[in-house]
């Protein structure tokens, strides 16, 4: 049936003419990051040269610029920090909040944890405004504790909502146990409930880290010494001299960037798309 | 020699009483996160609405009550008008073609393939990278001069170099550019989503269909698509909240530019409030936004509502 086996051919074909035209939409941007970031000045600002492979040797140049150059090590490490404090505030203040609405508080605690939720919506670009103000209050303009300060605001939503989620998958029986035991109700919790949700804290703490990356305009609203920008602001704002763009060293700190919220997104996706719908379906 | 355990008394201290009532427990421990969001969302929430009928620049920090001035200023200015224009272009235009991508893509990886794994995983990227980071990337590949998209047309002879465009220096193509960065974020996400909802549709469901008679047609649209709309529709309110909300892409790519065409919400509201420092005028464009988002929290209590059901 040579018919059959044509249209067959076909149907294979465009199915994986369509998967490719994906996967170079997905991946292109960062292929170009990648070529960008290893091809010699020269190599890049010539255009006669094809673009899509190396017409020189590939350099490290960039890099070295990156780290010995620029304030590169630093934004890491003002991320790493802003990261850190963000994750224990959230942890701290999220995960008995999560426990007590989905155990202590019934039928209230529902509403309120939806409600506590819907907050997660109300957009940086609405508050930054007073936030600046409050910030300015507090003593913190230009420094990125400001952004310990705020980034919070987002993170403790989310990540009551995903914790809910957690506890409430538990069986309550392992802390009823534990309270006939003699334990008391603050005891099961920290005895048992924390232990058993570890998987979930885990999803918390590495979603946490990523938002802080990931976020832009409360860090461009209220940080503009350089010394002071986590890594997200610094390479996309502050290696350009005048009009010249640094655009080797530039795809080189954003590639550098992305490697750790690429690979921990890949690994977390599941947990953070029944966070996000909030189970609307079963 | 057996001994039985006896349950040793523990003394009733007061910490221990209050630590035992389920009422009393469950207000302490929720109440760190309730203040920190009340005093940090919140009040700033009242304060950006009071700045809005005040006054108030940073150069005058002056309380002086206006009432409803700042509006009326803002709406007779063309420029706002357009801005606002711009941000439901951008919006909707980003969530369609990002929607669309994501249906197509969701029904690619449903089917087992090899190489399914790697393919998924790189298409989770555009959504999973800092979005700031991704788009100096797009702004590169938008060079005036040194653009890659540009190069390939010449190349292939579609356009010589002396009439390539200009991507970000020409009004409806730069709002053209930022639509497509801000599809290219989404699409992964709603692929991601459009998966969740399909492969929960339970698979006895379909086949009682299929022996009833529903062909695919009548699944897709009769079964399928009811099923799965709580699901969209949440992944939906999320990319509308954040597209109509966003300032990054546009800050980063075109500086509201060519002469305020990508101009959106977001990024007037950051140069007027912050940049000018004209707080009260910044807040009352800010607040523009609102009425979407109080649509769309009203959507999202229904679906959330629904789903206890």
């Amino acid at each position: 049936m040579p018919r059959a086996t044509v249209s067959k051919a076909l149907q294979e074909t465009s199915f994986y003419g369509a998967v490719a035209f994906f996967f170079v939409l997905a991946a292109f941007p960062f292929y170009w990051m990648v070529i960008t970031s290893f091809k010699t000045n020269s190599d890049l600002y010539n255009v006669t040269n094809i673009p899509f492979w190396f017409n020189d040797p590939p350099t490290l140049e960039h890099f070295r610029y990156l780290f010995e150059n620029t304030l590169f090590t630093t934004w890491l490490l003002n991320s790493l920090i802003i990261g850190l404090c963000v994750t224990a505030i959230t942890l701290v203040t999220a995960l008995p909040a999560a426990y007590s609405l989905a155990r202590l508080t019934g039928r209230n605690g529902e509403a309120l944890g939806i409600g506590i939720f819907l907050t997660y919506l109300v957009p940086p670009t609405l508050l930054f405004l007073p936030l600046s103000r409050v910030v300015a209050g507090l003593g913190l303009q230009n420094s990125m504790w400001a952004l310990v300060v705020v980034y919070p605001t987002f993170t403790i939503p989310f990540c009551t909502w995903l914790l809910m989620g957690f506890f409430k998958a538990l069986p309550p029986e392992i802390e009823e146990a534990a309270i006939v035991d003699g334990c008391s109700l603050f005891g099961a919790f920290i005895k048992m409930a924390i232990p058993l949700s570890l998987p979930g804290i885990l999803t918390v703490v590495i979603f946490t880290f990523t938002l802080t990356l990931q976020e832009f305009v409360y860090a461009l609203t209220f940080v503009s010494a350089s010394a002071q920008k986590p890594i997200t602001l610094g390479v996309a704002t502050d290696l350009i001299r005048g009009d010249i763009f640094y655009w080797g060293e530039i795809m080189a700190g954003a590639l550098i960037a992305s490697i750790p919220v690429a690979i921990a997104y890949n690994l977390f996706l599941d947990r953070f798309i029944s966070g996000i719908t909030g189970g609307a379906v079963k | 020699m057996v001994s039985i355990a006896e349950p040793i008394a523990k003394p009733a201290t007061p910490l221990r009483f209050i630590l035992d009532r389920r009422e009393v427990l469950g207000s302490l421990f929720v109440a760190p996160a309730i203040l920190y969001v009340l005093l940090l969302v919140g009040v700033p929430f009242l304060l950006a609405l009071y700045y809005s009928v005040s006054a108030y620049t940073i150069y005058d920090p002056s309380w002086r009550f206006v009432g409803l001035e700042n509006f009326a200023d803002i709406l007779e200015n063309p420029v706002f008008l357009q801005t606002l224009g711009n941000t439901f272009v951008f919006t909707f235009g980003s969530q369609i073609i990002g929607l669309i991508l994501g249906k197509f893509g969701a029904l690619l990886l449903l089917r087992p393939f090899r190489g399914r794994r790697i393919v998924r995983a790189l298409v989770i990227l555009p959504w999973a990278v800092p979005i700031a980071l991704a788009t100096v990337a797009w702004e590169w590949m938008f060079d005036s001069l040194y653009s890659v998209i540009n190069w390939t047309l010449i190349a292939l002879g579609i356009v010589t170099r002396s009439e390539a465009p200009n991507w970000l220096g020409t009004p409806h193509l730069a709002m053209l550019s930022v639509i497509v960065v801000n599809a290219w974020r989404f699409f992964p996400f709603a692929i991601v989503i459009f998966l969740a909802g399909i492969t929960a549709i339970p698979q006895d469901v379909l086949d009682a269909a299929t022996v009833d008679g529903a062909g695919f047609w009548r699944r897709n649209y009769q079964i399928i698509v009811p099923m799965i709309l709580p699901i969209v529709a949440v992944g939906l309110i999320f990319g509308t909240v954040f597209t109509f909300t966003d300032l990054s892409i546009v800050f980063l790519m075109t500086m509201g530019g060519p002469v305020g065409a990508t101009s959106v919400l977001g990024f007037s509201g950051f140069q007027t409030g912050i940049n000018s420092g004209d707080v009260s005028h910044g807040a009352a464009i800010s607040l523009f936004m609102l009425p979407v988002l109080f649509v769309v929290v009203v959507a999202m209590l229904r679906f959330i509502r629904r789903r206890e059901i």
